[in-house]
């Protein structure tokens, strides 16, 4: 990769690790080598307390820092993100690394290819240090649904980090990795984002490859930043979006370049408060959404009250249309192939078998679900009905977009919940997807930016929404609002 | 459009009460470079799992990109079949079974790319064409030990290089009313299929799968019967022979108050019976959906058109050409299976470029549908100005027909000149002179014969004919001895 480095953030921006790394190191003033072993260093010191990694790279990470090193000694571009380490969420393949999805049913699984957004950081000059814990197969919001126990919040380890993506979130809101990537089928990039204290980001659908994600549900998954600033989730995004000839589901039309929309300012920007996103909330993330839309307003913005009832419809019709292609996704992991195997004397009973010892509870509900919502005379009531809310929802944000050029409301109804607290009561778990899921069902693009905290001092973030291919105006109104944000002070568990 | 339901003349003639009707589901593998959704070769025969990828193993996080020349080659088929082209979408089948690397199958359900077309036979019905979609094929199991069945196998093996091979699946509606009827659709859709070059159409190496629909129903009514699915085809001849054996077992089972249950059938070739496989109550519910990693597919008008324009004449429109070489003549019966036979193996070539050299068009189309057929694929390749050669020879009386028939099986095998082969053989027809005299000779070996020849018994000609074959070394012409012994008899 050719071209100039990241974009200076400009003056009054929030300090980005990872873009001060790049720069240090294509400056041949730090060696990657060095940032390599600083993290390494910092993750064998407190992640055993965290756990938001599955897998650490020591010695891949070391040979890949090596390699940015040699490059920028001869001369060579060592690209926009040289030297920076990248946590990767464990469903994304990894040439020869374990990708396990944090599942007994992947135990042992190496792929042999790595995805396109691996092969587009490493073409970057970016690190990969290690994979991120998870909610199983990216189902929860918790990231206690995972085989090997979960993540706690750096912000109070007796708290969940959220989820799907609480590892990835986890480690960049400690200090563990610069950047991270999660990915987000209805918030699971966005909700642990708000509950670490992290920006995170879902793109629209189609402008990040999928292709080497595991799949949860197809039609809503999207890989997306997790990172410190809103100024590095747009450099990580514009590394890892366009094209991909390997998912045929990736838009042809080039991905807009988002950094160099950052410092536009938002005067004289329309912005719709969504009261759905605002009023069912806890009051303390209420108070901290109309405080970030004043903020908006008092830097320029017509910020208008807006409501959008089809709003209320989109948790069902997620929690039908998810499970229905997750079912069918998660087909394959029948014990014939590869992962797991749990013997049996015939290879009906071997696959049932398999599929009672390697999956966990939430994993299990959720094809059963699927497996119901597709069933013959059930389609139509189900998945059927569930794609024409998903219409209806588009169709509804189309008409929003007609009189604002954003929405903005809270990313999570709640802070960060005690583990333990919802493990119980799945619904209670779904409700923390109420607010972030119309945006994976209508594939638009949608952050979140960290805006100050409840009174015990966890962290509250306020959702940017914009159209299909509006990352540029989104990230334009997340860099004001970042900018006007209290600044977080360190969490309670971080790297020195 | 309809089939008239008297079409074919039924081999179960002894239950007239009852009418067979009959629907064919036909699988056929494209011969596309490479598989549906990835890159690897489509190749059968290679050496197993050797032709695979993370797309075709349906490894997590993979992804299918769908091959335009799959969606070419179905196009083709569908305009073949008179099918209109629609825009399609690609779904979901889901079902458990080891040789399912995703444990679903992409395929097309309710938007298939060919709808609504039809095929003319060569006894003048025809058959609608309800459907022709695309999908994947599964890998392959072999199961090792036990019966040979997954129950009761010691384990099994799979190979995945089937696994993603595109397919066309050709559904017919249940036009069909015999057996007979039935094979000549198989036969004339495998015609179809080799000629839009879109499949191989070859049965015993299952690029070609039939499975059968088939029920009765008492003569006259129109209510459709309750239909049974037969499946392991894997010739013409098991076709017939599943869809008679079922006609009668369906038949037998009304006529006793029974009832037909709706089931998946499976034919045992061994021993001539259809046994059930799973009953309706037992079908899997494949949990449809649209295919959320794949796109829809539209093709347009320009790219329709191309590909009519790239497809060459159906067999229909081969077979008159042929037969309108035979100028005036009434095509008889053995004529017309003559040119069926050249025209099913692409030999339509050789005839017309034998026939355009002066060639007899009889001469020509025996040798194309009788010795070159036995090896369609070498005769596609033979050297045309030697075929046409060799039979100049034999047509000028330089070679005799049984010399002129192994030379032409050199040439298949071997490839060469005619001329070359003939003079390395030593063949050369016996010239009008020392053909009398072997005929003289023999005739004066066998006088009783003679006379009954005399008295009028004709097909002693036979007789005498292989007298003087052997006598000759093969070297005489079957023709000419007649013409000779014609002679004699004055």
């Amino acid at each position: 990769m050719t071209g100039p480095g990241p974009t200076d953030p400009g003056p009054g921006a929030r300090p980005s690790p990872a873009l001060e790394i790049a720069r240090d190191v294509r400056a041949g003033s730090v060696s990657a080598a060095d940032v390599v072993d600083r993290y390494l260093g910092a993750i064998d010191e407190i992640d055993g307390e965290l756990h938001a990694f599955v897998t650490v790279l020591h010695d891949g990470a070391r040979r890949e820092a090596e390699s940015v090193d040699l490059k920028v000694a001869a001369g060579g571009d060592p690209g926009p993100l040289a030297g920076v380490p990248v946590a990767l969420k464990d469903n994304m393949c990894t040439r020869g690394v374990p990708t396990t999805c944090s599942s007994k049913i992947l135990d042992g699984w190496c792929p042999p290819y790595d995805a396109t957004v691996v092969e587009r950081l490493r073409a970057a000059g970016a690190i990969i240090i290690g994979k991120t814990n998870l909610d199983e197969f990216a189902m929860g919001s918790s990231t206690e649904n995972s085989a090997f126990g979960p993540t706690r919040n750096p912000h109070d380890p007796g708290r969940v980090p959220g989820g799907s993506s609480g590892g990835s979130a986890a480690a960049v809101a400690a200090g563990l990795a610069p950047l991270a990537l999660g990915s987000d089928t209805g918030g699971s990039i966005r909700q642990p984002a708000a509950l670490c204290g992290v920006v995170g980001m879902k793109p629209t659908y189609g402008t990040v490859s999928r292709y080497g994600l595991v799949a949860f549900a197809s039609s809503l998954d999207q890989i997306g930043p997790l990172t410190t600033t809103v100024t590095e989730s747009a450099v990580l995004f514009d590394v890892i979006g366009g094209q991909d000839p390997m998912d045929s589901t990736c838009l042809e039309r080039p991905v807009p370049r988002t950094v160099s929309a950052l410092g536009d300012g938002v005067e004289g920007l329309r912005v719709g408060l969504v009261n759905e996103l605002v009023d069912g909330v806890d009051r303390a993330v209420e108070a901290r959404v109309r405080a970030a839309a004043d903020a908006l307003a008092g830097a320029g913005a017509n910020v208008e009250d807006y409501s959008i009832p089809e709003f209320r419809h989109g948790l069902p019709a997620y929690y039908i249309v998810a499970p229905a292609e997750a079912s069918s996704n998660l087909s394959r992991y029948d014990g014939v192939r590869y992962g797991l195997r749990v013997e049996a004397e015939t290879a009906e009973a071997m696959n049932a078998a398999t599929r009672a010892a390697g999956f966990g509870a939430e994993v299990k509900r959720r094809i059963m679900l699927g497996t119901y919502a597709l069933s013959a005379g059930y389609y139509d009531a189900y998945y059927g009905q569930a794609q024409k809310v998903r219409t209806l929802i588009i169709d509804a944000l189309g008409a929003a977009y007609q009189r604002f050029d954003v929405l903005v409301g809270a990313t999570t109804p709640t802070t960060a919940f005690a583990i333990g607290a919802k493990v119980d009561d799945p619904w209670a778990m779904y409700l923390s997807d109420v607010c972030t899921v119309p945006s994976n069902l209508a594939g638009h693009p949608a952050i979140s930016v960290p805006y100050g905290t409840d009174e015990s001092g966890l962290p509250v973030g306020v959702q940017v929404m914009a159209p299909a291919l509006g990352e540029p105006v989104m990230f334009q109104v997340a860099a004001v609002l970042e900018a006007s944000a209290p600044v977080l002070g360190p969490p309670r568990v971080h790297a020195r | 459009m309809s089939a008239d339901s008297n079409n074919g003349a039924s081999k179960s003639a002894g239950n007239a009460a009852w009418e067979p009707v009959i629907g064919l589901e036909v699988h056929c593998e494209l011969k596309t470079e490479t598989k549906l959704f990835c890159g690897c070769r489509n190749a059968f025969g290679d050496e197993p799992n050797t032709n695979i990828c993370p797309v075709c193993l349906g490894l997590p996080g993979s992804l299918p990109v769908l091959n335009i020349r799959a969606v070419e080659y179905a196009m083709r088929i569908g305009l073949a079949l008179h099918c209109e082209i629609r825009p399609s979408i690609f779904h979901r089948k889901n079902y458990f079974y080891p040789d399912m690397p995703k444990d679903y199958q992409v395929s097309q359900y309710d938007a298939p790319i060919n709808v609504n077309g039809w095929l003319e036979l060569p006894d003048d019905s025809r058959v609608r064409v309800e459907r022709a979609h695309m999908e994947e094929d599964t890998g392959k199991t072999s199961h090792i030990g036990g019966g040979g069945r997954i129950h009761d196998a010691d384990h099994s093996l799979v190979d995945y290089n089937r696994a993603g091979v595109p397919l066309v699946e050709i559904v017919s509606a249940p036009d069909m009313r015999s057996s007979t009827q039935a094979r000549l659709y198989a036969s004339e859709l495998r015609g179809i299929l080799v000629a839009t070059g879109a499949s191989d159409g070859r049965m015993e190496e299952g690029s070609m799968r039939v499975d059968a629909n088939v029920s009765v129903r008492r003569a006259g009514t129109f209510e459709l019967g309750t239909r049974c699915e037969i499946k392991n085809l894997n010739s013409l001849r098991s076709l017939g022979r599943a869809i008679e054996y079922e006609i009668e077992r369906q038949i037998g089972l009304v006529e006793a108050g029974d009832k037909v249950v709706q089931q998946t059938r499976h034919w045992n070739e061994d021993e001539g019976v259809t046994s059930a496989l799973r009953s309706k109550e037992e079908a899997f519910d494949y949990r449809y959906f649209p295919e959320p990693d794949l796109v829809p597919v539209v093709p347009d008008g320009a790219w329709q058109a191309e590909v009519a324009a790239s497809i060459g004449p159906m067999p229909a429109e081969r077979r008159e050409k042929l037969a309108g070489l035979l100028g005036p003549e009434v095509v008889s019966r053995a004529r017309a299976d003559q040119i069926a036979t050249v025209v099913e193996h692409g030999l339509d070539g050789l005839v017309t470029a034998a026939v355009g050299a002066g060639i007899d068009t009889g001469l020509a189309l025996a040798r194309s549908s009788n010795e070159a057929s036995t090896d369609p694929e070498a005769a596609r390749r033979i050297d045309v100005g030697g075929f046409v050669a060799l039979l100049g020879m034999e047509q000028d009386g330089k070679l005799s027909a049984t010399q002129s028939k192994s030379v032409l099986i050199e040439m298949l095998e071997h490839g060469g000149d005619p001329v070359e082969i003939a003079r390395r053989r030593g063949f050369e027809a016996l010239d009008s002179g020392s053909l009398a005299g072997v005929v003289a000779e023999v005739v004066a070996g066998h006088p009783e014969e003679w006379e009954r020849y005399l008295g009028g018994e004709d097909k002693l000609v036979g007789f005498f004919t292989g007298h003087v074959m052997r006598a000759s070394n093969n070297r005489a012409d079957g023709k000419a001895v007649a013409a000779e012994l014609r002679r004699l008899r004055g």
